[in-house]
């Protein structure tokens, strides 16, 4: 789980569709374990198989020709549900990148604590993003976390991404939240007392 | 010159963290069977207790069936989740309402009747509807699971500051227009990503005539545009609301924390990072007519066509049109629809049944629709039989089922089947949000009772 993050370079799974939410990511009916493993056989549940439960050939993830561990998505991914089942869906999967123009707040968290990045990127750049994977599936993109650069390895553009210095080091370093907060206990008591 | 998001944010800051986010102290923990048993998993495998049990209250609402609780749950592995958060809850010396428990029902119902949610207080849960205890002042909101875990071990999380956004509604709501259609007037607007980034206050004439449990439909559906969290400044009907209830402040607390709270508002010259201004004469009715929150429109116009959309907002639309079997630029009113549910954290209070009855009073169920009446707690259920709604309703033909999410989510057997159309009270009309393939129209309690009674979509206002 905790998978320190440097530089990633992949394939792309594109997935054009604005406003992907996390009921889609997960259907509610798949959040019944008592544990975090597993939901990656579920990821997209309705999107990927039919009624039937055969696999819907139409679906991205299971056309062959596109693979890796980028996930491209159209903007506001993630939206809906806080469910973090959705973030372990896409991290069990395999992917360990999802770039999209614009992420839900919640879920961009939850991708984050994780140890899966997400990259936001300009409206124009997701858009040649997709262009560049439709024309060559096996073109490649660089996420490089320590200068926040991605580079579109088809057309060699690249821009920067935002991540707070905090999280950075801790995607770096393998380090969660927890390990934060329960070496600041001093502080939280020191606090307590003032009220 | 300070927001009331911000009064109470910097009165709950234990530290900042250089170029990271903040470190927050929590108030209130609310754990549902659902998101927190790898939370706890969690604290086991690091070998940590739980920081502050007495901030902390668990039940369980998702997977509760809405019928013979006093059995055990017939789906085993929805048991097994509900039996776990027991567990735990016992486990880790935590306040649990358990099924059958006179106090639960879902969680955003529950802490605001019970008193457990008070202006003033930092408030998280696992799950995006906590922006529900905003409506009594409250900074809430929802979290991930890991999140969820970083409560139970520090009584804290990590957040960074959002934007502020004041949304100011002047005016006052028609007849037939209710809380809800409000939100869903603002969601059409907004879409589901506009206020993304930011906590909400809302403000306004419209706002402050509200009932407590109208705020509470208001601040629920903040998500739905994206938003961290709504809330609205206390006032006299968030206090009047709030006296005399279980958890609530009693006696000289009560006044204490009275005064404090009075101080919880907005400064006139407080600068918010962005404003919007809605007119309340320009809301009628809503209804969603497509697959996601912001897809709403008057319940007697037209769904939108497709000639202003960009090719990329062209895809996810005829795709939504295509999973609802509707057609750009038509009408709804007067379609059939098969389902109605009243119920959910966003309209499961007594005022919604309310609503709902006084419009069904002396009509009847129309033969082909399956109407699930779920109230949200046990507590509004006693209401709803004190004030014998419960006979009206029978009258009707109506029947109430037993307190939960229901099929809000349908994480237990109350899944609308593949293809029908319910008018439905809850929050969210994704795709299969109701059961796989199921089509859902969100609206009030108002509109979802009209349509009971005649078959069809229908504006309310025909029939007050």
């Amino acid at each position: 789980m905790k998978q320190k993050f440097n530089i990633l370079t992949s394939t792309c799974v594109p997935l054009p569709l604005e406003n992907v939410d996390t009921d889609q990511i997960i259907p509610a009916r798949f959040l019944k374990a008592t544990t975090r493993e597993g939901f990656g056989e579920n990821l997209f549940r309705d999107w990927r198989y039919r009624a039937d439960g055969t696999p819907n050939p139409d679906f991205v993830l299971n056309n062959p020709t596109y693979g890796g561990q980028i996930l491209v998505a159209g903007k506001n991914f993630g939206s809906g549900s806080s469910r973090e089942h959705a973030a372990w869906a896409i991290a069990d999967y395999g992917f360990r990148v999802v770039v999209s123009s614009f992420f839900a707040d919640i879920h961009k968290n939850n991708e984050l604590n994780n140890f899966v990045l997400p990259v936001v990127v300009s409206e124009p750049f997701l858009q040649e993003l997709f262009d560049s994977i439709y024309a060559n599936p096996k073109m490649e993109v660089e996420v490089d976390l320590p200068r926040q650069i991605i580079t579109n390895k088809a057309t060699g553009r690249s821009e920067s991404f935002e991540i707070n210095a905090y999280k950075k080091h801790c995607l770096m370093n393998g380090l969660d939240d927890i390990d934060f907060l329960v070496e600041n206990k001093d502080k939280i008591e020191a606090w307590e007392k003032k009220q | 010159m300070n927001t009331l998001f911000d009064k109470i944010w910097d009165a709950h800051v234990v530290q900042q963290i250089n170029e990271g986010p903040t470190q927050l102290y929590i108030d209130r923990l609310y754990c549902h069977e659902v998101t927190s048993p790898q939370a706890f998993a969690g604290l086991r495998a690091r070998g940590l207790k739980c920081f502050r049990p007495d901030h902390i209250y668990c039940m369980p609402d998702h997977n509760t069936p809405t019928h013979d609780q006093d059995k055990p749950i017939a789906d085993p592995v929805s048991r097994a989740q509900v039996d776990t958060l027991a567990k735990n809850a016992a486990d880790f010396g935590l306040t649990h309402f358990g099924m059958m428990n006179p106090k639960n029902g879902i969680i955003h119902v529950v802490g605001p009747e019970r008193g457990l949610t008070l202006p003033g207080m930092t408030i998280v849960c696992g799950d995006s509807h906590t922006s529900t205890h905003g409506a009594l002042g409250a900074v809430a909101f929802g979290i991930g699971t890991s999140e969820v875990e970083m409560v139970l071990a520090s009584q804290c999380i990590l957040q960074t500051h959002p934007k502020t956004m004041r949304i100011t509604v002047d005016g006052r709501l028609g007849r037939g227009v209710t809380a809800k259609d409000l939100a869903l007037y603002m969601m059409s607007k907004m879409t589901t990503s506009g206020a993304t980034g930011y906590f909400v206050e809302y403000a306004g004439e419209a706002v402050r005539s509200l009932s407590m449990e109208g705020r509470l439909t208001l601040c629920n559906l903040s998500i739905e545009m994206g938003a961290r969290g709504g809330m609205v400044a206390p006032d006299e009907t968030t206090f009047a609301y709030i006296k005399g209830r279980e958890y609530a402040p009693k006696g000289a607390d009560w006044d204490k924390a009275v005064a404090y709270w009075r101080t919880l508002r907005s400064d006139d010259d407080a600068v918010f990072d962005k404003e919007v201004r809605f007119d309340a004469a320009d809301i009628e009715p809503m209804i969603t007519y497509g697959t996601n929150p912001g897809m709403g429109m008057g319940i007697t116009g037209h769904i939108p066509t497709t000639d202003a959309m960009s090719e990329a907002e062209k895809v996810s639309f005829e795709k939504s049109m295509h999973y609802m079997g509707f057609r750009p630029g038509e009408q709804l009113l007067g379609k059939p629809v098969d389902y109605v549910f009243l119920g959910a954290c966003t309209n499961g209070r007594i005022e919604d049944f309310r609503a709902f009855a006084s419009l069904v009073k002396g009509r009847r169920k129309a033969d082909h629709i399956t109407a699930w009446l779920v109230p949200g707690s046990w507590m509004v259920d006693a209401q709803i039989r004190e004030e014998g709604l419960d006979k009206v309703l029978g009258e009707a033909g109506f029947a109430i089922r037993q307190p939960g999410c229901s099929a809000c989510l349908a994480m237990n057997d109350d899944k609308i089947p593949a293809g029908k159309y319910a008018v439905s009270t809850s929050n969210r009309n994704f795709e299969g949000r109701q059961g796989p393939g199921s089509r859902t129209l969100l609206a009030s309690p108002l509109v979802a009772a009209a349509a009971a009674v005649t078959g069809v979509i229908t504006d309310p206002r025909e029939l007050l």
